[in-house]
């Protein structure tokens, strides 16, 4: 078993920076070394591949970034973005303030100009509109022979912050591997149109600022991070149906299926998905599944299934705003109570929910680890924001991978050969040792090769057999129920950061982690003592524990992106606390330390 | 060598002259002429009195959801090719709840058999009409009290029409042929549906023992089951004639070899490449 609490990241170590908010939004402007890009255009321009590109130039030159995405669910047209922030020192959080705005169409002058900083510059085409901000005209059409505009707005938008035309163009390259020589070629040249005619015009730009020093850090997105943490997990098989905003899960693992000995099946439906999951599960492969609102509602019948035939399965939810379809491409927090009540009948289980992208590594093979020790469903719950977003993520140590090994499961514990072994076998804490169907031997020195593995939805007795016994059924309860146990061994605790006796305690969990962080260093900056705690895991908890930390504050505010606050319903429940005090989004988009501060300072707390 | 008693035997939940006891029975004594040993055998069923049937006889199984087993048996399969999946259920389970699993499954052409126990009419909810019950003015139910509307679906036609790879239909009156059936179905590699016509004592009084028999005939040896139209054709008879036998048998290519993963074995077996894993994390720096 693997102890993942000196992995886990100490996030109280962690520098929180705070950018200015535009200038009109404060008076004074705060000290600030961060900077924000953001590109926007239409559904269809490349915004979202030199976004991605920017931010690896910008991890690889030595920068701490963030990304965030917003776009809209059609394949062409529309309005997208896709922000970067970046700093010397680390950021977790999107912010509002915008220092270039590069514009791949005239809609996205109009729409940002008002976010720009006291600094801030439009890089335009030439031919679009250019509204009254300080801008850039570029002639991109021009300087691209008609292709490729998006990586001349690259070429400028390096050269303006500074970063080397080399390094730009490895990434470049880097990504467009295994594209036609003819494309690669036409893209170089591109980007070295937009670095040559920038340093051929004599004007002041803003102020970008230099990059630190250090070790080179990966570039992920959080589905980027889940699939790698799924893999060093030792998962050998992923079965999905098509989603936003989970999708890219499966294309990550898809790619990396051959090298690393996966199965990953696009199945007929979410229904499909889980029920193969499970089936692979029980059949010895490490299993996961990962959906959205839509589809998890799909999947909860086999939620339950998981629960009742003990199978160890990882299901992620990347949350979008709903009900129903609701705004399919945006981000949302909605759907907590959902995933904690989800499935029919009562059984445990746990639901982590990472506050940043590293966490999203190591928390998906935490996810593993407890599903694996307790036989049964382990839910990961992200959303949009989060599964898009990129983040500077330090290398991930691989010496205990694979986190869980199914064959090896019952290795220590031999059955006596001749007896019929016991699929749901009552024990002290619950959990049967667990065999794999036609591999009993092979997996499990002392137990027969023909030793037989039932796994059932009914109730059923010790031996998997359908029962209507009503004492076996009472057992069977309380055995299932026990392991609840198991997991709050494993309880990944809430962190917690900021000023030690605060006045104000900001309570979140998931994706708002770096915002709400931001928030209250923003306050303690403005004299206001201010301390935040993160939920990295929701359920199961310490009531008792967390119950003593939200009395000790003077204010306690629950931040969270849902309308009805879900988390703090959750929080009173089990602990008994109220916490009157919300900041609450539900727009579509994620919570930024400005939003934060702002609401409070509207709501007297701030 | 396996013998039946390998199989062991169960008190079951069925009906007095049930038509699952005659399953039951062809599956068993078709295993032991294959010499499956019950260990290499993972059974998976729905749910339904027919998804009952693999708990009466010793094997692997897993019984998971109502309409699901198809999906589970493919995660199964995938998982660890070297074991032999069948799933048994009814056909409410199958071609009612499961109908989207079902189409999936003839497309992949994973190595599954497939046993339906048809016997036209959702028993253990007490009579509802189901999506092969026969006669639109007949089929009077409490749910159907002026008759089933939908048309009757037909499996086996359906399933030739998908391109299915193995397809047949037996009967509970003709157990030593539908142990034959069973045989080659578990034998073919790639997926194979069996369509089992049986009565139902309990809630189906008019598909009786005595309305297949007088209908239901062996088709011909000279039928050549690589002909799809003929296939389709025959697949078509229903009502007056109920032709019983293999209608079509092809070689397809198998859904499991495009996994390069899968010819090393299970994967439960298989471990993680550490360097492969950290070159691929230096794709992401």
């Amino acid at each position: 078993m693997i102890n993942l609490t000196n992995a886990f990241p100490r996030y109280e170590s962690d520098e929180i920076v705070w950018r200015a908010v535009s200038s009109k939004e404060s008076e004074t402007p705060m000290t600030d070394e961060s900077f924000n890009i953001l590109i926007g255009g239409e559904a269809g321009q490349g915004l979202a591949t030199i976004g991605h590109i920017l931010s690896k130039i910008l991890v690889r030159a030595g920068y701490s970034i963030v990304s965030s995405q917003t776009y809209e669910s059609r394949i062409r047209g529309g309005h997208n973005t896709f922000a970067v922030r970046f700093s010397p020192g680390a950021v977790h959080a999107p912010t509002e303030a915008i220092d270039i705005l590069v514009a791949l169409n005239e809609e996205t002058v109009s729409l940002h100009e008002e976010s720009l900083s006291l600094q801030g510059v439009v890089v335009v085409n030439q031919s679009e509109r250019e509204g009254n901000s300080p801008h850039i005209a570029v002639p991109m059409k021009d300087l691209a022979d008609g292709r490729h505009i998006n990586s001349v707005a690259l070429g400028v938008v390096g050269a303006i912050v500074g970063l080397e035309e080399d390094l730009a163009r490895g990434v470049l390259k880097d990504y467009l591997d295994g594209a036609a020589e003819e494309v690669v070629k036409s893209n170089v040249k591109s980007l070295r149109e937009g670095y040559r005619w920038l340093s051929e015009q004599s004007r002041t730009l803003p102020r970008v600022p230099g990059p630190s020093d250090r070790e080179r850090r990966l570039t992920l997105n959080g589905n980027e991070a889940i699939a790698l943490g799924a893999l060093a997990a030792g998962l050998k098989f992923y079965s999905f149906y098509p989603m936003s905003p989970s999708t890219s899960i499966a294309v990550a693992l898809i790619h990396h299926a051959q090298a690393m000995n996966l199965v990953v099946e696009q199945a007929e439906d979410e229904i499909a998905a889980l029920n193969m999951a499970i089936g692979a599960a029980f059949a010895g492969a490490p299993s996961m599944v990962a959906t959205s609102g839509g589809g998890f509602a799909l999947m909860n019948e086999a939620v339950s299934l998981a629960a009742a035939a003990e199978i160890p399965v990882v299901i992620v939810v990347a949350q979008r705003a709903g009900p129903a379809t609701g705004l399919p491409t945006r981000t949302a927090q909605g759907d907590l109570e959902f995933v904690l009540h989800s499935g029919h009948g009562e059984f445990p289980r746990a639901l982590l929910t990472p506050g940043t992208v590293e966490e999203c590594f190591h928390l998906t093979r935490k996810a593993f680890e407890m599903a694996q020790a307790y036989h049964g469903p382990v839910f990961l719950l992200t959303d949009q924001f989060l599964a898009d977003s990129y983040h500077d993520v330090p290398r991930f140590g691989l010496d205990d991978v694979p986190t869980v090994r199914t064959c090896a499961e019952s290795e220590g514990e031999p059955g006596e050969s001749g007896e019929a072994f016991l699929s749901y076998k009552v024990t002290e804490n619950g959990v049967s040792p667990r065999l794999l169907p036609g591999l009993t031997s092979r997996c499990s020195a002392g137990y027969s090769s023909e030793q037989l593995v039932v796994g059932d939805s009914h109730e059923h007795s010790e031996d998997g057999q359908i029962t209507e016994d009503l004492s076996v059924r009472k057992v069977m309860v309380e055995k299932r129920l026990r392991k609840t146990e198991v997991l709050k061994e494993r309880i990944v605790p809430p962190q917690r950061g900021g000023d030690d006796n605060a006045e104000v305690l900001l309570v979140c969990w998931g994706s708002t982690k770096g915002a709400v962080a931001e928030a209250a260093s923003v306050l303690s900056g403005n004299g206001r003592s201010a301390a935040w705690m993160h939920f990295p895991q929701v359920w199961p908890m310490n009531p008792a524990k967390i119950r003593k930390q939200l009395e000790a504050a003077k204010n306690v505010v629950c931040v969270e992106e849902n309308a009805t606050g879900q988390f703090a319903r959750l929080l009173r429940r089990e602990t008994g606390f109220h916490i009157e005090d919300r900041v609450l989004r539900y727009d579509g988009l994620p919570v930024t330390p400005e939003c934060i501060v702002r609401e409070l300072a509207e709501n007297g707390k701030g | 060598m396996t013998s039946i008693e390998d199989y062991g035997s169960f008190k079951t939940a069925w009906c007095p002259g049930c038509g699952n006891f005659a399953i039951l029975k062809t599956v068993k004594k078709a295993l032991v002429a294959l010499d499956l040993r019950p260990h290499q055998v993972l059974f998976v069923a729905g749910i339904g009195q027919a998804a009952k049937a693999p708990h009466y006889l010793k094997a692997n199984l897993f019984n998971g959801l109502h309409g699901r087993a198809l999906p589970v048996a493919t995660g199964a399969r995938l998982a660890n090719p070297e074991l032999k999946i069948i799933v048994q259920s009814g056909d409410g389970c199958t071609y009612g709840e499961g109908g989207n699993h079902l189409l999936a499954a003839i497309r992949r052409n994973v190595d599954v058999t497939l046993l339906v126990h048809n016997n036209h009419v959702y028993a253990l909810t007490k009579g509802q009409a189901s999506p092969t019950s026969t006669r639109d003015d007949g089929f009077v139910k409490k749910a159907q009290p002026e008759g089933a509307f939908s048309g009757h679906f037909n499996p086996v036609e359906a399933a030739i029409a998908l391109g299915a790879g193995f397809v047949a239909r037996g009967f509970t009156g003709e157990v030593d042929h539908l142990s034959e059936l069973i045989q080659k179905a578990v034998a073919y590699s790639g997926f194979a549906l069996v369509d089992i016509l049986q009565p139902c004592v309990s809630f189906n009084e008019v598909d009786i023992f005595q309305w297949y028999k007088e209908r239901c005939y062996l088709i011909s040896s000279e039928h050549d089951v690589t002909d799809r139209a003929a296939a389709l054709e025959l697949a078509g008879q229903w009502g007056e004639r109920i032709p019983l036998g293999i209608f079509r048998r092809i070689e397809r290519p198998s859904f499991e070899d495009r996994f390069h993963c899968l010819n090393n074995g299970p994967l439960a077996l298989q471990t993680v490449e550490k360097l492969k894993l950290e070159g691929i994390m230096k794709l992401y720096e």
